[in-house]
């Protein structure tokens, strides 16, 4: 166990050193030269000369590479271009939102889709599994921008359910007036193609034979759902869980944006667009490294759920 | 694709020759019997076409010119109460004697004089008079622009953007997975480190940060899917080929002396095409997706043309004053598009591997 796990961290290294070496051409090759973005209105040679020695353009590619690796490693990106803030300051204060916006969102979404993939896939073949097949199809070539758009004009502005906008400063007020309209509309965008996922897992699994047993020796149809197609399909659904996350990661973006929620999502739209590259850089790199913690967490978590699993 | 499979099972027993039929034509005709499959087929064509003329000129050409005035409803929703617009038809006129009446009548204007004098010489030139309208087929936008004019050209854009990006990431996946799963060893040790690399990165992530730093307009976005999205063409390409290398058919291809480059790409590819056509439909549902966000976000397909995602950007403005009719067309034009395309995979899929299903 502890070895694979090791191993597993082993393999890391290269694919983040491919990361880093993929964002480092980006900015550095393709990106163009910052320090005249930097200097801004007061352009003379000494301040470009002062900016570009500031940081560390002056020196060969291979070190300044070094260089990129090193703030890596130490996490210390220096400070934004635009607002000088602290880049590790930045993310510290900015990650909180986000986490709690995919959290809830993710554990409700499964919620959701779990308990209607398993009603829909009881009933198979029935009107019930058709209508949710066909809505489900329909609701998944709507873009996430119209339920984002209509979803806040509608609950929040003509009903005043919620409130449009905004972030407070208290865990409770956040979780409780600002969070639940993000919520409600990131569940809809989900639970459709969730939903047909999990639906087909859990048909494959009511075909087998086992299930035919368990029914055979006189179980409830409550447990044979719960107790065994239910546990047999955690293992495609953990997939599920973890391959929906990037999926996840484009929605919090656009409803941080929309909603103003002060996450990482907003910062790197921010950064973006005014060229902000060690804010883009420390969180690619930083969000790279938590999804693959949570890779090995997944697999780790399959081993667990099912022991006829072999890590290798 | 030209591999025969001959359906005469009994050949003594059938008179005549039954023709060898490809797998292309078997498809088609397995396609052909699924009604939705065929429904679907025609609904992404009709799309396409609309695209090609898009590009041509032949429709959606003046989408920027202002046809009504701004915020015109729909033809079929008039019943609302129309306040705004009565005040803004006919914004030119050529009016020199009106200008005289009120010579005489505003006497101590200081300007009176001056201005009659410009109006006199403006009457000089031919003055078109344009007539806004008050209503269109599916209503204007903020400009009076006219919203079927705009969602036409949209779709030929977003549209064209998602065809081509798909069609990129299709030639370099290919490309790569046959290179990576024929060749093996280190080459495929190197080519599995790329992927591995795009593959860490979230989708949103790697577009955002190709964003950043390369310039707004069609190609870039073009160029940015086709960099995100060749890995899921990679990963199926790269297992087909190291299973089909050890086929009968190579071996003997190997035999009368084919090259390497015969091999992967006259022999295997044909027999793994199938598979590339259903990605490519995969492929252009996601990026005519991500089109519309990226350009929402402005990072699209840049100012001087619009899209779906362009027209999107547009509505949140627009659906707090009421107006939401270039929401709604933009949603539907899309949703028909995505849905067709979807089921349309579905039934590909089933008609070019009836193994699965």
């Amino acid at each position: 166990m502890l070895s694979y796990i090791v191993r597993r961290l082993w393999q890391m290294i290269p694919t983040l050193l491919g990361v880093m070496l993929l964002l480092f051409t980006l900015y550095t090759l393709v990106g163009g030269d910052p320090s005249y973005i930097l200097a801004g209105k007061s352009l003379s040679a000494e301040t470009i000369a002062s900016i570009r020695t500031q940081l560390g353009l002056d020196k060969s590619l291979p070190e300044q590479f070094l260089i990129f690796v090193k703030q890596v490693l130490t996490m210390n990106f220096g400070t934004s271009w635009s607002t000088q803030q602290p880049v590790s300051e930045i993310i510290r204060t900015r990650i909180g939102p986000s986490v709690m916006l995919l959290l809830t969102w993710q554990l409700c979404s499964l919620f959701f889709s779990l308990l209607f993939a398993a009603s829909v896939a009881y009933y198979k073949g029935s009107i019930y599994d058709r209508a949710v097949t066909i809505i489900s199809t329909v609701a998944m070539s709507i873009s996430i921008l119209v339920y984002i758009i209509a979803g806040q004009y509608f609950l929040a502005y003509k009903m005043q359910w919620f409130p449009v906008y905004g972030w407070g400063n208290g865990f409770w007020q956040n979780f409780l007036l600002y969070i639940p309209l993000p919520l409600i509309i990131g569940v809809a965008v989900s639970v459709a193609p969730d939903t047909r996922f999990y639906r087909s897992c859990f048909i494959e699994e009511m075909n087998q034979d086992y299930v035919r047993t368990a029914r055979a020796k006189g179980l409830s149809e409550r447990k044979v759902m719960l107790k065994h197609v239910m546990r047999n399909a955690l293992i495609p659904i953990v997939t599920g869980v973890m391959s929906s996350l990037p999926y996840m990661i484009t929605g919090s973006v656009l409803m941080e944006r929309f909603f103003g929620i002060p996450g990482l999502g907003n910062e790197i739209l921010k950064a973006v667009n005014s060229s902000d590259f060690p804010v883009i850089k420390a969180i690619t790199i930083y969000l790279v490294i938590a999804i693959m913690v949570f890779n090995l967490l997944a697999d780790l978590l399959y081993k667990w759920i099912d022991p006829r699993v072999k890590l290798n | 694709m030209n591999q025969d499979s001959n359906l005469t099972l009994d050949q003594e027993k059938v008179e005549t020759q039954v023709p060898a039929q490809s797998l292309s034509s078997l498809a088609w005709k397995r396609l052909k019997r699924d009604k939705v499959g065929m429904i679907s087929l025609l609904i992404v064509c009709f799309y396409l076409l609309l695209c090609a003329a898009g590009w041509m000129g032949l429709v959606g050409e003046n989408w920027r010119a202002d046809v009504a005035v701004p915020n015109a409803p729909p033809t079929f929703a008039t019943w609302e109460p129309r306040g705004t617009q009565v005040n803004a038809v006919a914004a030119t006129s050529s009016s020199a004697d009106q200008v005289d009446d009120d010579n005489s009548a505003a006497a101590p204007d200081p300007l009176a004089a001056l201005m009659a004098q410009a109006d006199k010489h403006e009457s000089q030139y031919a003055s078109k008079t344009t007539t806004l309208k008050d209503t269109l087929i599916l209503g204007a936008d903020g400009q009076g622009r006219d919203v079927l004019q705009k969602a036409i050209k949209g779709t030929s854009v977003s549209v064209s953007v998602a065809l081509l990006g798909a069609f990129c990431a299709i030639v370099i996946g290919t490309i790569l997975g046959a290179i990576a799963g024929y060749f093996g060893k280190w080459v495929d040790d190197v080519l599995m480190w790329f992927y591995s690399i795009f593959t860490s990165v979230p989708d949103m992530l790697l577009l955002l940060s190709f964003a950043a730093v390369l310039s707004r307009g069609i190609s870039t976005l073009v160029l940015i899917f086709a960099l995100t999205s060749w890995t899921y063409v990679f990963r199926l390409m790269r297992a087909e080929f190291m299973k089909h290398k050890e086929r009968d058919y190579i071996k003997a291809a190997d035999a009368i002396g084919a090259g390497q480059t015969r091999k992967m790409f006259r022999h295997i590819l044909p027999n793994v095409s199938h598979i590339l056509l259903v990605q490519f439909s995969i492929l252009t549902v996601g990026m005519i997706k991500s089109e519309v966000v990226l350009s929402f976000l402005g990072f699209g397909v840049g100012i001087k043309q619009t899209s779906w995602g362009a027209m999107l950007a547009e509505v949140p403005a627009e659906l707090i004053q009421g107006y939401w009719w270039q929401m709604l067309t933009v949603t539907v034009f899309m949703s028909v598009l995505v849905t067709a395309f979807s089921l349309l995979t579905d039934s590909l899929r089933d008609a070019l591997d009836p193994k699965v299903s």
